[in-house]
């Protein structure tokens, strides 16, 4: 039996005209932290939705538990993603709902569990992310970090194997953010738990995961545990790493020579 | 030239590909039929989102058209001596034209597009992506009670705006203006038959299933972004409301002439 959850395979993705990836290859072991680091843009959040099957690739495999996501079937995939959860930028809680409603939805839509267990349940998963006082707000009148960790207890509400943070610490105040960052690596732990985070806040990331991917270029640039990322030659790596203003990804989107177009109008 | 022929291409992939997906959407709505454990909540809830939430422009609209048509066709027939016909007159055309068109129209317009923008919104969101992840079909949960509950709700708006815009007329036409009672109502009874009241009701159904279908299905395909739902919101309200008076046209002729 593989030690990883999941394994993606030569994979190419292209939206329209534009590669996004192009034959790229990662492991996502079980039980680890896994970080995919990369500039804004790059497609990391397109990876995430390619491995939970919102999106197909032009070609590739893309395997979870054995399973190759691309060629399931549309009720396969659905029982699939029963065992894997995400966390969304936004959160995406349900706006018509309170936390309480929001966190029970997926325990009600996949168990026949009497209402006094989901009660339980969901008492218990917002105990963890420290929002049981806030189970009667709605959406609206959470702050960015409650609604995030709301969101979170929706997330692990059904014990998923894999969970995926799509930019986790975007937005967020410091003390939010250190609350996130705790939360990922002790429910990681905790819960025995396969963690992807996608993000590009480098020290946050650094501080959590095991293994990390830097993606750039359409494909993966540097890869390996936080001190051997720090300790990489190469020059992409370390920009970004080090947030330098230039380098080998430009501060300037490319385009046509500055003097001939000053002087030549925008045609 | 070439450029042309290349966006005239691209222009009609397009139009097929949308079109298979609008086909999409309304083939899972339709088969998700809302089952008692979970749909029919979700059903009610919808029902009163867009049938009862319509009710005040619905009712208040068929009261002031049953009194328009009162007013205008008294002042033609009363030169004729035929004051008499206003009751079916008023009635025929309500439930034969008015009821159903205006009631598909003014639902376009309210409720219709509050389905567009509570979908796109719910795109823009993620809501509707973070379903998906949650493995529940969001054409299931979001896009089948919203279809099946405009479908049902439609109808019976329609019946209310014909059956005010009567007692409208009746304010008007008898009240008012002097009609007699006794003939208004038993000369709109011998004239107007049930096969009347049927044909009305089968426009009001197919209006129902086409604006409804528009509505959500704008919002499920628009563009995620503010503009994208803007975008969408206005043309589920104008596609909508042009197919009502095509296919109105294309109903009269087939059941009516």
């Amino acid at each position: 039996m593989s030690e990883n959850l999941v394994e993606i395979k030569n994979l190419t993705f292209n939206r329209e005209e534009r590669c996004i990836y192009n034959g790229i290859s990662l492991s996502i072991p079980k039980g680890k932290v896994t970080a995919i680091m990369g500039p804004s843009g790059i497609g990391k959040t397109t990876l995430l939705r390619l491995m939970g099957g919102q999106l197909k690739p032009q070609s590739g495999e893309i395997l979870f538990a054995g399973h190759n996501i691309p060629e399931l079937s549309r009720n396969a995939l659905y029982e699939v993603r029963k065992r894997m959860s995400m966390l969304f930028q936004s959160g995406a809680l349900f706006t018509d709902m309170s936390v309480y409603e929001n966190v029970a939805f997926p325990i009600r839509e996949h168990s026949k569990l009497p209402e006094n267990i989901i009660e339980k349940m969901v008492m218990m998963k917002l105990e963890v992310v420290g929002l049981r006082g806030a189970m009667h707000l709605k959406p609206s009148e959470l702050s960015g970090g409650m609604a995030r960790r709301a969101a979170l207890a929706r997330a692990i509400a059904l014990d998923p194997e894999l969970i995926m943070y799509d930019e986790p610490f975007a937005g967020q105040d410091p003390i939010s953010m250190g609350v996130i960052v705790r939360l990922i690596r002790d429910l990681n732990d905790a819960l025995g738990l396969t963690s992807v985070v996608v993000s590009h806040d480098v020290p946050e990331v650094m501080s959590i995961a095991d293994y990390i991917y830097i993606v750039a270029e359409q494909k993966i640039i540097g890869q390996g545990t936080p001190d051997e990322i720090v300790k990489q030659d190469s020059e992409l790596v370390q920009q970004f790493i080090k947030g330098e203003h230039d380098g080998p990804v430009p501060f300037h989107f490319p385009a046509k020579d500055y003097q001939a177009e000053l002087l030549g109008g925008k045609s | 030239m070439l450029d042309k022929i290349q966006w005239l291409g691209r222009t009609a992939i397009n139009v097929i590909a949308g079109l298979g997906r609008a086909a999409f959407v309304l083939g899972s709505a339709i088969s998700h039929i809302p089952n008692v454990r979970k749909g029919l909540p979700l059903f009610i809830q919808q029902v009163y989102s867009v049938g009862v939430l319509s009710l005040i422009i619905i009712m208040v609209s068929g009261t002031f058209i049953g009194m328009v048509l009162a007013l205008q066709g008294y002042t033609v027939l009363v030169d004729y001596g035929a004051e008499g016909s206003l009751g079916p007159m008023v009635a025929l055309s309500l439930l034969r034209e008015l009821g159903p068109v205006v009631t598909a129209l003014l639902f376009a317009g309210r409720a219709g597009s509050a389905l567009t923008a509570e979908i796109g919104l719910m795109k823009a969101t993620e809501q509707l992506s973070s379903l998906e992840m949650m493995a529940v079909d969001p054409l299931r949960r979001v896009i089948a009670p919203r279809f099946w509950a405009g479908f049902f709700s439609m109808p019976i708006l329609a019946a209310i705006f014909s059956m005010l815009g009567i007692i409208g007329a009746h304010l008007v036409g008898v009240e008012w203006l002097g009609v007699d009672q006794g003939t208004f109502w038993s000369v709109m009874q011998s004239d107007v038959d049930m096969l009347d009241i049927i044909k009305g009701g089968i426009k009001s159904l197919v209006f129902a299933f086409v604006v409804t279908w528009i509505a959500v299905y704008k919002g499920y395909n628009c563009i995620p972004t503010s503009e994208g739902i803007s975008r969408a919101t206005t043309s589920s309200v104008v596609q909508a409301s042009l197919l009502v008076l095509g296919l109105d046209f294309i109903l009269t002729a087939l059941m009516f002439t």
